[in-house]
């Protein structure tokens, strides 16, 4: 069997550049968390489903295990790590005043996720665009309620202060 | 188990024209691939065959957008997300749109595309059941030249295309002769996000006086490829009586080949596909929604 050579891909991860030697169809999610070392994004089911692996890509909410590196090629690329800047966002501060988290896999995806919702919406989102928004990430010990809630009062929040 | 993944390579060209040169000089060597939130699943689960795929999602010919008089043509790689956001789909193929918003998460929406869900080609994709009532057309274009081809047809067999292996989709052309049909939607999956469909219905009719004048029935998950019923729809003409119903529900039974498999069973498919076309004609009776107080 050929055995295909590693490239080099150039993107931005969290405002700074890199590069790493991957194989082309290796899955952003193990460039980020072996090669970066940038673990806060997480492996759950590693097809889809779960999104315990979401990151941003020029912005747009993607499950990074779907993502073959040689597709971010001179991509902005926002993990976890980088929606904090010298105080918590929003909607981490949020989920620690709601309680929206347990045991903590889900959670980086949850805010990504969440991050979207806050940040892109002029109108404040109703509660059906959170529960869709959502959808694609799945938590095994909160019953979501707690996160709901943290979502919620994030967005609440950030229409406030917008005004 | 995963795969090796120095067995598997992939380029990413930025020019419609390179890409179709490099698939042109031994076809079928590379394979298209645009937001792979479905080759990716396999690859991780060991069971993606082919091993050189060409990244499609960078080549900016796939990207157009062209509405005129009596067409609205899409360029294959829009997103799911995209077609939800784009106004003439809301407001004329509002099936579509419902397709696209009952596929996947928002991560799966941003990355899937309407191009490469057709030619991933599952018989459980949700937009295609829309595409067929819509009498979708693909525009299929090679090194060699372009073609238009109608959706309807497109699919032989499972996972077999009408399709040259050097030939990828460039566009989706949908007529706009359906923005006063009644319309209906429904997907039934084991739960409302995320999940693939067990069955999945989409329709329309042409109701004029109480009379239905044509129609269009299209279902995924019930055959080897996403079914357009044109036998169902040759029994749906003129007033419709609750004998006609009974009649085209039999017929769909005939018309369709579901099987068991891990989501469902064929005769629950079979059952749920019935009840998906009563409830659309019992609502061709009722007044639209928009008349109701």
């Amino acid at each position: 069997m050929p055995e295909v050579r590693k490239v080099a891909v150039s993107f931005a991860v969290n405002g700074e550049p890199r590069t790493v030697e991957a194989y082309p169809m290796a899955r952003l999610l193990d460039v980020l968390r072996q090669d970066l070392l940038l673990t806060g994004t997480k492996e759950g089911c590693g097809e889809g489903e779960c999104g315990a692996c979401s990151v941003l890509i020029d912005g747009e909410l993607v499950n990074s295990c779907l993502v073959p590196v040689a597709q971010a090629e001179g991509s902005r690329i926002t993990t976890i790590e980088g929606i904090a800047g010298e105080t918590l966002h929003a909607v981490q501060e949020a989920f620690v005043e709601c309680g929206g988290a347990q045991c903590g896999i889900c959670t980086p995806g949850m805010v990504l996720a969440a991050v979207t919702l806050v940040g892109r919406q002029s109108a404040q989102p109703t509660e059906d665009d959170i529960r869709n928004g959502l959808a694609g990430n799945l938590c095994r010990c909160t019953g979501y309620m707690r996160i709901f809630e943290a979502v919620l009062q994030a967005c609440e929040k950030s229409v406030g202060a917008g005004a | 188990m995963r795969s090796y993944l120095p067995a598997y390579d992939m380029r990413v060209p930025l020019e419609l024209d390179e890409a179709l040169e490099t698939m042109a000089r031994a076809p079928g060597e590379w394979k298209p691939f645009a937001g792979g939130t479905d080759l990716m699943v396999l690859l991780e689960q060991g069971k993606l065959a082919h091993r050189k795929f060409l990244s499609v999602a960078r080549l900016k010919g796939l990207y157009g957008f062209a509405l005129t008089d009596d067409h609205v043509t899409l360029g294959a790689m829009i997103t799911y997300r995209q077609v939800q956001a784009t106004a003439i789909l809301q407001q004329e193929f509002p099936l579509l749109c419902r397709a696209a918003y009952e596929t996947g998460g928002i991560a799966t929406q941003n990355r899937g595309t309407l191009g490469g869900n057709i030619a991933n080609a599952s018989p459980a994709a949700d937009s295609p059941p829309a595409l067929l009532v819509y009498d979708a057309e693909l525009e299929l274009v090679s090194a060699r030249g372009a073609r238009w081809v109608p959706y309807a047809g497109f699919h032989l067999d499972y996972k077999k295309l009408d399709m040259r292996p050097e030939e990828v989709i460039r566009n989706i052309r949908l007529p706009r002769t359906k923005k006063n049909w009644r319309q209906h939607y429904r997907k039934v999956g084991t739960r409302r996000a995320q999940a693939i469909s067990k069955v999945c219905f989409a329709g329309a009719a042409l109701v004029d006086g109480g009379e239905i004048n044509d129609v269009r029935i299209a279902l995924g998950s019930v055959a080897p490829t996403v079914l357009r019923c044109r036998k169902t729809e040759a029994l749906l003409r003129g007033s419709l009586t609750t004998e006609m119903v009974r009649a085209a529900c039999d017929e769909l039974a005939r018309e369709i080949q579901p099987i068991d498999d891990f989501r469902s069973t064929a005769r629950y498919r079979t059952r749920v596909a019935q009840k998906l076309l009563a409830e659309f004609l019992l609502g061709l009776i009722a007044p639209p929604a928009g008349d109701r107080a």
